[in-house]
């Protein structure tokens, strides 16, 4: 068989960071190929190079479509290619009706006029194609749920005659039902043909679907394998068969007592009603230790974290004990008062007034604290601000610099500041070295140590598996909502981790 | 990793020096912008700079500076409020109504009327922020109702004459004597700031500006004191409305930068995900700040309506885009988060004194319009554009 796509040798360069280095990859034609890695191993960015999203120039490397080459200069241009992608987040207006999002952006049209009549027709025979034969091309997308949702975007993609059809992680939000019908409905296009690029952490799913496998890693391309040859520890160690580089710090775990006790915790999905989004997590954290949560994206690790600070919309239902008192925790004021903090993934979004100064975003969650009768005592905040700059060893010129001009790993510092002066006794990191440099992480571990040191209790969720293996002295591993598994940081590896979040048999 | 990439270029801009003169930019442009109209109209018309005109002008602005005052905070926290345009109209009717059909004194006409006009600030206040209903839609809705309960309740008919004291709240002056009094005050208290903050500085180990500089910067204010208390005085003294929008401004500066309240203000504004995640309860404090401004608004209609001794069908019509307009021209950015008070009531300035010019000109009505429309659109392109170029 030929080669339907080859990727040569793409290196796509940030400032400072190398997503893709001389990354191969080749599909023959009407194949699955899985494209597996951990989170930042640069499957994303690839995808995003050969739909066009990262137009040709700005990375080195050559696309061949069927045996010619290409310069793909907008999506458009890869959707003429024959190439469609599908992402984790669904692209659909969710209040035009089926028919219309089919053909958004292409109406047939004579003067400006859409011809109706056709565009339903024509809907209809797509659907049919992806096993929609009972929906009405006529009704409100938004009406279906997400996993015939995910078939129409299937259905629009194959309606640009795509013949070579992407699928980011397209089971993340389906439930077992609907993975087993997506899973019929790929099938069926490789007996005409069609050929999938499928990115999924579940490897279950590869295995069921794939024919071949390929696994990036540190945005490199370790291998290109027939599933024949593997199995998912095989592909587990694939992916993360890395050796510790950076260095960790980690001091001995002197646990005391329970700080927080979390039992029979459930959170609802706010989108969906009746899913759970975290099911009935059990949980104990003791003063001066680490507790890691590890989970692929989407497990519902951010979501837990937001749950129990009072800042998630969905209903929480279970016990919360703080130092063996029960509470109630509704809102994010209430979550402060009863000594938590939370650092949040994503502190561009969450964490930071950009537009405002050091010193006020260190003291806006303890303003009660430097003002007496609503009026604030500058000079203390000042003082605080510089002792917070100090401790953390934030660069910046002065306590009124502007938070939106530091770099990355000192903003991160100024939300740690901001937390750390609500004397928190759990602090909860989500993400907490997400975007800063190896410099700034070591800084970021040894602030988290001298914390523990003076008795503050840490959860931290990361991605990086090095880092929660390196940092955190117990771990616990949450796949779909649900505790999948929990280890001690000495007994436990990458490997049992990954198998523990990919849903395979807790160790 | 694109967050990556940001964040290590944005480390790369830190100043060196600390430049005791700077101001923003925005600054400039707005002080320069007044001083061009100011030198245009003089130009145009020999009556623009003389004692009368300008304390003309500074009655004037009043009104706009009280709505523009409390519309900062507002637009800060990221709303917005359409309806005080007819709310100067319904409470300054009201007031009317009090004072002249059901004859009350002063005082409770007032009190009354301040009141109403936080009530007002509530129920609006309360349905932005508990319901989630857009600031536009409900001060759009309020816009529309307040006038026309304004028609109703008075018949569509202009009440008038106010009693004296009434009056007087609009179309005072203070003396010679008070004037020279405030203006001494105002010098003495800019000096004992400046010096304050100063120490204030030293104390917590900051860099402090040369005594030079501080001591220009006292002679510059003095000027300006000076020279507007003998320009006021070579008329009638200082309009009273204009001492209260320097008392409003003074207490709502406060506000803003010293109590708890406005920092939380603020931080909504620029960041509500931020500032609901430290804690702050965003609902309140947006309750809160219509409140505010509402009552402002309320206090604006008695100034006008004591000025006009009449509270008529259109007045406060289209009052609310030249707060808008003044708070934008002073620098306040519609995407919240930044915005002073001070910079406000100079954009006020720039409204009231385009109106004023233009009408000394004898240009018609139209020409104002056209001319303010065009300001507005410009302030906010000129803000967008600083903004764009800042981040790049």
């Amino acid at each position: 068989m030929t080669a339907a796509l080859e990727m040569r040798g793409i290196t796509k360069q940030f400032p400072g960071v190398k997503a893709l280095d001389e990354v191969s990859f080749s599909v023959r034609k009407g194949e699955v190929h899985a494209l597996c890695g951990e989170n930042g191993a640069g499957k994303s960015t690839l995808m995003k190079v050969l739909s066009g999203l990262y137009p040709h120039g700005t990375y080195e490397g050559e696309i061949v479509v069927g045996g010619v080459t290409k310069q793909f200069g907008k999506i458009k241009d890869a959707e003429e290619a024959g190439i469609a992608i599908i992402y984790q987040e669904l692209a659909l207006v969710k209040d035009l009706s089926i028919g219309e999002n089919l053909f958004l952006g292409k109406e047939p049209a004579r003067f400006g006029i859409i011809n109706w009549e056709h565009v339903f027709k024509e809907s209809e025979r797509w659907l049919k194609e992806v096993g929609l034969s009972d929906v009405n091309p006529e009704q409100l997308t938004g009406g279906l749920g997400i996993g015939k949702q995910q078939q129409v975007e299937i259905a629009k993609a194959l309606s640009k005659n795509a013949n070579i059809l992407i699928l980011d992680e397209p089971t993340a939000a389906l439930t077992e039902q609907e993975v087993d019908i997506l899973l019929d409905i790929l099938r069926e296009f490789k007996k005409r043909g069609v050929t999938c690029i499928y990115i999924s952490h579940k490897l279950n799913e590869v295995f069921a679907i794939a024919d071949t496998v390929t696994v990036l890693r540190d945005g490199q391309t370790v291998g290109t394998y027939p599933v024949s040859e593997l199995n998912e520890d095989k592909v587990i160690s694939l992916m993360v068969g890395r050796e510790l580089k950076e260095r960790f710090p980690r001091i001995e775990a002197n646990p005391g007592d329970v700080v927080l006790k979390v039992s029979d915790y459930t959170v609802m999905n706010p989108d969906r009603p009746g899913k759970k989004i975290i099911d009935n997590m059990n949980f104990e954290l003791r003063k001066g230790e680490i507790l890691g949560i590890a989970g692929l994206m989407g497990a519902g690790r951010t979501e837990l974290v937001m749950s129990l600070f009072g800042a998630y919309p969905g209903e929480a239902s279970g016990n919360v004990e703080i130092e063996g008192k029960r509470v109630t925790i509704r809102n994010t004021q209430q979550a402060i008062k009863a000594g938590l903090a939370l650092v949040s993934e994503d502190r561009k979004k969450y964490g930071l007034m950009l537009g405002m100064d050091v010193k006020s975003n260190i003291s806006i969650a303890s303003l009660r604290s430097i003002s007496s009768g609503g009026v604030l005592r500058h000079n203390e905040e000042i003082l605080a601000g510089n002792e917070y700059m100090r401790t953390l060893r934030v660069k910046a010129n002065s306590v009124e610099t502007i938070v939106g001009t530091l770099s990355g790993g000192n903003q991160q510092k100024v939300v740690l500041g901001k937390w750390l002066m609500t004397n928190p006794k759990v602090l909860i990191l989500d993400e907490p070295t997400r975007g800063i440099d190896v410099g700034a992480k070591f800084e970021i571990y040894n602030i988290m140590n001298d914390l523990l040191r003076q008795g503050v209790s840490i959860i931290m969720v990361s991605s990086e598996l090095p880092e929660l293996l390196g940092m955190s002295h117990r771990i616990i591993v949450i796949s779909e909502g649900k505790q999948a598994g929990h280890f001690t940081a000495e007994g436990a590896t990458q490997e049992m981790i990954m198998t523990a979040a990919t849903g395979g048999k807790a160790v | 990793m694109s967050m990556n990439q940001e964040t290590l270029l944005a480390g790369r801009k830190v100043s060196k020096k600390p430049n005791w003169f700077k101001f923003d930019v925005r600054a400039y442009t707005m002080i320069g912008a007044l001083l061009a109209i100011w030198v245009l109209f003089s130009l145009l018309h020999e009556r623009f700079l003389t004692p009368t005109n300008l304390s003309n002008l500074f009655l004037q602005m009043s009104v706009t500076s009280i709505l523009a005052i409390g519309m900062v905070l507002v637009i800060v926290a990221g709303q917005i409020d359409l309806s005080i345009g007819s709310l100067v109209g319904l409470t300054g009717g009201i007031a009317a109504i009090l004072n002249v059909w059901y004859e009350w004194n002063t005082i409770p006409v007032i009190i009354a009327t301040l009141l109403i006009g936080a009530a007002i600030g509530f129920i609006q206040g309360w349905i932005i922020a508990y319901r989630a209903v857009p600031a536009f839609i409900v001060t759009l809705g309020g816009m529309l109702m307040f006038r026309g309960i304004l028609f109703g309740t008075t018949g569509s008919v202009t009440i008038a004459p106010l009693s004296p004291s009434m009056k007087s709240i609009g179309q005072s002056y203070t003396g010679d004597i008070i004037g020279w009094i405030f203006g001494i005050l105002a010098l003495a208290a800019a000096g004992y700031f400046i010096l304050r903050k100063r120490a204030a500085r030293a104390k917590v180990g900051f860099e402090v500006e040369p005594l030079a500089v501080s001591l220009v910067r006292m002679a510059v204010i003095g000027v300006l004191v000076i020279g507007f208390v003998y320009l006021m005085n070579s008329y009638k003294g200082i309009p009273v409305p204009f001492v209260m929008v320097i008392v409003l401004a003074l207490v709502f500066t406060f506000i803003s930068r010293n109590t708890v309240f406005g920092r939380q203000v603020y931080a909504i504004g620029g960041n509500p995900e931020a500032a609901r995640l430290s804690g702050i309860n965003i609902k309140r404090r947006i309750l809160l700040v219509f409140v505010l401004c509402n009552t402002l608004a309320a206090v604006a209609a008695l100034v006008l309506t004591a000025r006009l001794n009449a509270a008529t069908m259109s007045s406060g019509q289209n009052y609310e885009l030249d707060a808008i307009a003044a708070c934008v021209i002073g620098g306040t950015s519609l995407m919240g988060g930044t915005g002073t008070i001070v910079g406000a009531v100079i954009g006020a300035l720039v409204m009231a004194s385009l109106d004023n010019g233009m009408s000394l000109m004898n240009l018609e009505s139209f020409w104002q319009y056209i001319v303010k429309g065009g300001i507005l659109v410009l302030a906010v392109y000129v803000d967008i554009y600083t903004r764009q170029k800042k981040k790049a």
